[in-house]
């Protein structure tokens, strides 16, 4: 840089220009903060964000805005109604029964952590929640199937409700699988996509085969 | 030239005389420099044993510590440091997986698979599958054994995962800290060619496991011969590359204790095979009077009266 040690400028040439910053103009929203909006704002706001996340898990396209803005509302109020719809299954007081309520929240949380950690320790992209979020999202068809199969159960239990509610399990299993495995396997090595699809086929086999296997008392 | 040349065969005349007065001294060979602290320890060379080296690898005894590996540099309270135990790609996993159903005689699985990079996702998928496996598999074949008695009731058994989850993994886990804690034992009083780190043995043992994935699901069948042949099978399969493997490692110890070594290895294994088959799956001829006995009765009937 020795050539420019020397250059100067000549005092005779003004040097002009402004140093004022432009900002932009302030939004009405922005002048107060979401603190002093009506609950039922607020509410609303949350529960449209949840909405729009259910419609992009039964139409899984590439959109990003799953991954974004991550919540993990939907996640838990799908974990707790299946974990409900789960219960009252075959003599609770014995010890061969379903799984019950706690059983099936760990599973669920626990095997989304374990997932998400497994895809973060091979070299993943995505952040912590956003994997929570989606792999919590992606339980809807299988909770949608849990519904269908309850209401199968009420009208008989013999082998033609066994055939429907098997059809209608492994549907909703494949589309978890293939809803959650569009939105995550972009972020990871593309020679380890089979190492961390895996995890994700055998958490949503899981369930389903809990979701199957119930029988009402 | 000629004379330079002559110069030079008589520098290696002195050199390799040298070497036969003193077999003990240090060489420095070009192409292994893993030699350099092999020929440090007072060895036999026997022709059979320079073959088996070659197949076991590198004398890594005085860099045994439990989690061995040159690049596991990160301090291990970062997440940089476990990731370093799942640097593997999809086809590596594979290949283990193969390495570990078909075993080739003379091979160590080892040496053949992991000395470079052993990792932690296949031992603990693989021992989560089987998890699953298992308690899936011997619900189904209890439905089918039971499926005709009218008075037959079914249950989905979901106890039984847990219980399944904790006897797999502690074998998974506890048996290899416990076998790493004897070879490092022996090692200090003799000195063995061949020692695995803790890791090592995890891998070992992890993928060794795979052969009863598909074992607990053709335990569906309900014939006792078929499933006592299932596990006869598997259990010399997944045996042999347990033993291929640590066999080289205790070989050099007192006679006894090699072979007690690997009984115990074989006998563990098997146990767990048929524990499992015992456990979760009825047996099917018998009669049961009613479904009210709860499962676990009814197979401790079933394991007094084989």
């Amino acid at each position: 840089f020795a050539g420019l040690a020397d250059v100067s400028i000549a005092e005779d040439i003004p040097v002009e220009g402004e140093i004022t910053i432009p900002v932009g103009s302030h939004s009405p929203d922005e002048d107060y903060s979401t603190l002093d909006e009506p609950v039922r704002d607020t509410i609303v706001r949350d529960l449209k964000a949840v909405g729009k996340k259910f419609v992009h898990v039964m139409y899984p396209k590439k959109s990003s805005a799953l991954l974004r803005d991550w919540d993990l509302w939907g996640p838990l109020v799908l974990c707790v109604s299946l974990a409900l719809m789960l219960q009252g299954g075959s003599a609770d007081s014995k010890e061969d029964g379903g799984p019950q309520f706690a059983e099936v929240f760990v599973i669920i949380w626990f095997g989304a952590v374990v997932i998400t950690l497994n895809s973060k320790l091979l070299g993943g992209t995505i952040s912590f929640f956003q994997s929570l979020c989606v792999l919590g999202y992606c339980v809807l068809p299988l909770t949608v199937a849990m519904l269908v199969c309850r209401l199968v159960l009420l009208a008989g239990s013999g082998t033609v409700s066994f055939i429907i509610r098997l059809i209608v399990v492994v549907a909703m299993f494949g589309w978890s699988t293939l809803a959650s495995t569009a939105f995550l396997a972009d972020s990871q090595p593309p020679n380890r996509k089979a190492l961390v699809v895996y995890p994700i086929f055998l958490f949503y086999f899981v369930i389903s085969w809990m979701i199957l296997t119930f029988t009402p008392q | 030239i000629a004379s330079l040349v002559m110069y030079l065969f008589a520098e290696f005349d002195d050199a390799a005389n040298l070497l036969a007065a003193n077999p003990d001294a240090t060489t420095i060979s070009i192409d292994e420099p893993a030699e350099i602290p092999k020929n440090q320890h007072s060895r036999r060379q026997e022709p059979g044993r320079e073959e088996d080296d070659e197949l076991l690898g590198t004398d890594d005894s005085d860099k045994t510590e439990l989690l061995a590996g040159q690049k596991k540099s990160a301090p291990f309270w970062t997440f940089e440091y476990y990731q370093t135990f799942f640097d593997v790609d999809t086809y590596q996993v594979l290949d283990r997986i193969k390495g570990s159903v078909f075993p080739v005689p003379g091979k160590n699985f080892v040496r053949l698979y992991i000395r470079s990079n052993p990792d932690l996702y296949g031992p603990f998928w693989i021992c989560a599958t089987l998890v699953f496996t298992i308690a899936v598999s011997g619900n189904l074949s209890n439905f089918f054994i039971h499926l005709g008695k009218p008075t037959y009731h079914y249950v989905p058994e979901f106890r039984k995962v847990s219980i399944a989850a904790t006897t797999i993994y502690a074998y998974a886990w506890l048996v290899p800290l416990a076998l790493w804690g004897f070879l490092m034992w022996r090692n200090s009083k003799v000195m063995n060619i061949v020692s695995y780190s803790f890791l090592e043995i995890v891998c070992v043992y992890g993928y060794s496991l795979f052969i009863y994935i598909p074992t607990a699901i053709l335990w569906i069948i309900p014939q006792k011969v078929v499933r006592w042949v299932l596990v006869v099978f598997s259990l010399c399969l997944s045996g042999s590359v347990l033993v291929m493997t640590f066999w080289p490692a205790v070989r050099d110890d007192n006679r006894r204790i090699a072979l007690a070594t690997v009984g115990t290895i074989v006998l563990l294994h098997a146990l767990l095979a048929v524990g499992c088959l015992a456990y979760f799956f009825d047996a099917p001829e018998l009669d049961f009077p009613a479904p009210v006995i709860p499962a676990h009765n009814v197979s401790t009937v079933v394991t007094k009266s084989r």
